[in-house]
């Protein structure tokens, strides 16, 4: 990890003092244990407040599309495997152009899930989490403990195809292997094992404590509409109470809008102040959208996504 | 004031006699490891008071201000010549909350400033707080729901409610307030209807008392240190507008409603009707200030159109516009926007940051 940190510093330094970009979006360490914030860094001298850890689990595909709109000039961005790919996504979609891009990359090895670590260690205040390649350890305020990585892992990390980031310009560390070494396929629709009668229960047990603070929506760069739909207002689109049909309708709409483009980066789920397995929803999509059209998102430039084009071999009839 | 003393080992046995009169809501886990009040009917025996974490991941908020609450009903009857509105009753029954801590109660308190209060349960009665008289919706509630503190006797690293003019044993806004002395419950009642509750609990002894006492102050000490905020309070608000960092925190923060819904005090909201055919109903839902939404004008104009402006607005009405008009801090310093912000937006960083960016000297002065 500290060679991670250390050679981020050096790429953002060197590519800002070689006016390689203007800014670089990165993390800086969080102000408290288990979190680290974006940071868009535009001096040399200020590479040192960059950091890595696995808890940068927000996407910074989702800033950069903001930042390009604010002013012109490459951006810089450090990108692990699903971010870059989020990268090659906004591209396709016309977002962001590679030419306007300077990403250093970072293998990945997969991002943590803090309630994991939380709930290993209950009823103690956790001060600091430090980290290797395989083991975290947890500090409280008088005891120390140690965690293996695979059992800090976030569900979507665990069961990552793309640990390396798939353009770059810069590579911070030697690749890693690309999968995390789940099997998404046998956990991408928990749903499925249910008969259909039940499957709307198991839904609304799924989302009964979304309050809609729209966290999941605002992380994803996906979503990156002027107007969202639950935010039209002239006409209102969609209603506005916590009732479970408004629920429904914003987590349903809002994950049909991603199919073919989610990279299950898995920000939505970190994000969510209430721990809803918001994942339910979107990677049963990729699962898919993958069994159908054999695509999976961002992983090569030039391509578009599956429900955006047309080709005659399309296996479903009713299009032809 | 009295005090009580509930071994722990009888608190099932006390609750589940309470509940044979008033609904109880104890904090207990849920399965996806949340802790949040639910009927004590439906907690896992033996109850648990103390939500690992420190507090409930929700505040209790949401037991006097939910959110979505039907206000008024209404159709078209032939013969009535169009819509009429009909009151929907406030749902009738005491209910106690057990457990609540100290921060989220003075936080009810605080609202009570906004929203009003009535002195006592029926509509005649004075009303205290409140910009417009009292808010029935609210006053309802409130007059409806028991607060039983619960102190807190480990403060969280996110804690700073000692900055904000609460602290860990605060008894603002509760009706009893509890203490944890390990192996029982010391229980201080502060209000009448706080007493009801305490009806068949023997008197606490002078050391149980002294032991809370210490309790108290062992507590306060784990809190990590008060910053200034004297700047803030001097200097006009239009200066504070205009400080450089409401532009780096725009430049990261989402605009997502994760910091206002977690919070104990924000209480924004919108009021809409939903019309069906000849039937509709009018609501009052939790609105969040980080919405471009929130500000937006029939006309198109936006008074906050841009991400500093909505980011800006968190902050200023929480340590300026609140104390200019009530004298006291919109925030309790629970920290759960802390824990809650995706992109790790620490309130008490921001406010550190307000003071100190703040000019040292007003605007035009010599």
């Amino acid at each position: 990890m500290q060679t991670r940190i250390v050679n981020i510093r050096a790429a953002a330094k060197a590519a800002l003092e070689e006016g390689l970009c203007r800014v670089v979006a990165g993390y800086a360490p969080g102000a408290i244990a288990m979190r680290a914030r974006p940071v868009f860094i535009d001096k040399p001298e200020d590479a040192g407040k960059l950091t890595w850890s696995s808890f940068c689990v927000g996407n910074l595909a989702g800033l950069l599309t903001q930042a390009a709109k604010q002013a012109s000039g490459r951006i810089g961005v450090v990108a692990q495997g699903c971010v870059s790919r989020n990268l090659v996504g906004l591209i396709g979609e016309g977002r962001l152009a590679r030419e306007d891009l300077y990403v250093i990359g970072v293998p990945c090895l997969g991002m943590a899930e803090r309630r994991k670590i939380e709930a290993r260690y209950p009823g103690r205040a956790i001060i600091a989490v430090e980290e290797s390649e395989e083991v975290f350890v947890v500090r409280g305020k008088r005891r120390e403990e140690r965690m293996l990585r695979r059992d800090a892992l976030r569900d979507n990390c665990y069961t990552c195809v793309q640990r390396n980031p798939v353009i770059y310009d810069a590579l911070v560390a030697e690749p890693v292997p690309d999968t995390g070494g789940g099997d998404i396929d046998k956990v991408a629709a928990p749903w499925e094992k249910h008969p259909p009668g039940e499957r709307l229960a198991a839904f609304q047990a799924a989302y009964a404590n979304c309050t809609r603070c729209h966290a999941c929506r605002d992380v994803c760069p996906l979503c990156y509409c002027s107007t969202c739909f639950v935010d039209e207002s002239t006409p209102q689109w969609a209603g506005k109470t916590g009732d479970f049909a408004d629920v429904a309708t914003y987590h349903l709409l809002r994950a049909l809008h991603c199919a073919g483009r989610c990279t299950d980066c898995g920000a939505c789920e970190s994000a969510c102040p209430q721990n809803i397995k918001v994942r339910r929803l979107t990677s049963k999509l990729e699962k898919d959208v993958r069994a159908l059209y054999g695509c999976q998102a961002g992983m090569a430039l030039g391509e578009s996504p599956p429900l955006t084009v047309f080709r005659p071999d399309d296996p479903q009839d009713f299009i032809k | 004031m009295q005090s009580y003393l509930l071994a722990k080992d009888r608190l099932d046995g006390f609750v589940s006699r309470l509940a044979d009169r008033l609904t109880v809501y104890v904090p207990a886990k849920g399965a996806d490891g949340l802790w949040s009040f639910v009927a004590s009917g439906s907690a896992q025996p033996p109850l648990a008071l103390t939500p690992e974490g420190g507090n409930t991941n929700m505040p209790p908020k949401s037991f006097v201000f939910p959110r979505t609450e039907v206000l008024m009903r209404f159709d078209n009857r032939a013969g009535e010549g169009g819509m009429i509105l009909r009151e929907e009753p406030v749902p009738a029954g005491r209910a106690v909350l057990l457990g609540v801590r100290p921060c989220d109660a003075k936080a009810l308190a605080v609202l009570d400033g906004i929203f009003g209060r009535r002195a006592s349960g029926d509509a005649s009665g004075e009303v205290s707080g409140g910009a417009f008289g009292a808010d029935p919706y609210w006053a309802a509630r409130r007059e409806a729901t028991i607060l039983c503190g619960l102190a807190c006797n480990y403060p969280c690293p996110t804690c700073f409610c000692d900055q904000m003019g609460c602290g860990p044993h605060h008894r603002e806004g509760l009706d009893a307030l509890w203490t944890d002395l390990g192996e029982s419950y010391l229980v201080t009642i502060l209000t009448e209807r706080g007493r009801e509750l305490a009806s068949d609990l023997a008197p606490a002894a002078q050391a149980d008392l002294n032991r809370a006492e210490s309790l108290k102050a062992e507590a306060a000490s784990l809190l990590t240190g008060k910053f200034p905020m004297d700047k803030i309070a001097q200097r006009g608000v239009l200066e504070l507008c205009e400080l450089p960092l409401w532009a780096e925190l725009a430049a990261t923060c989402l605009n997502c409603g994760a910091c206002t819904h977690v919070c104990p005090t924000c209480h924004c909201f919108d009021i809409q009707d939903e019309v069906k055919g000849e039937r509709g109903r009018r609501l009052r839902n939790w609105d969040t200030c980080m919405s471009g939404l929130f500000t937006r004008h029939a006309s198109g104009h936006n008074p906050r159109g841009d991400k500093l402006a909505r980011v800006r607005q968190r902050f200023m009405h929480k340590f300026k516009y609140i104390p200019v008009k009530r004298g006291e801090a919109g925030c309790v310093g629970c920290g759960r926007c802390i824990k809650a912000c995706p992109v790790n937006i620490d309130v008490r960083e921001v406010v550190r940051a307000m003071n100190e960016q703040a000019p040292q000297t007003p605007e035009g002065a010599a």
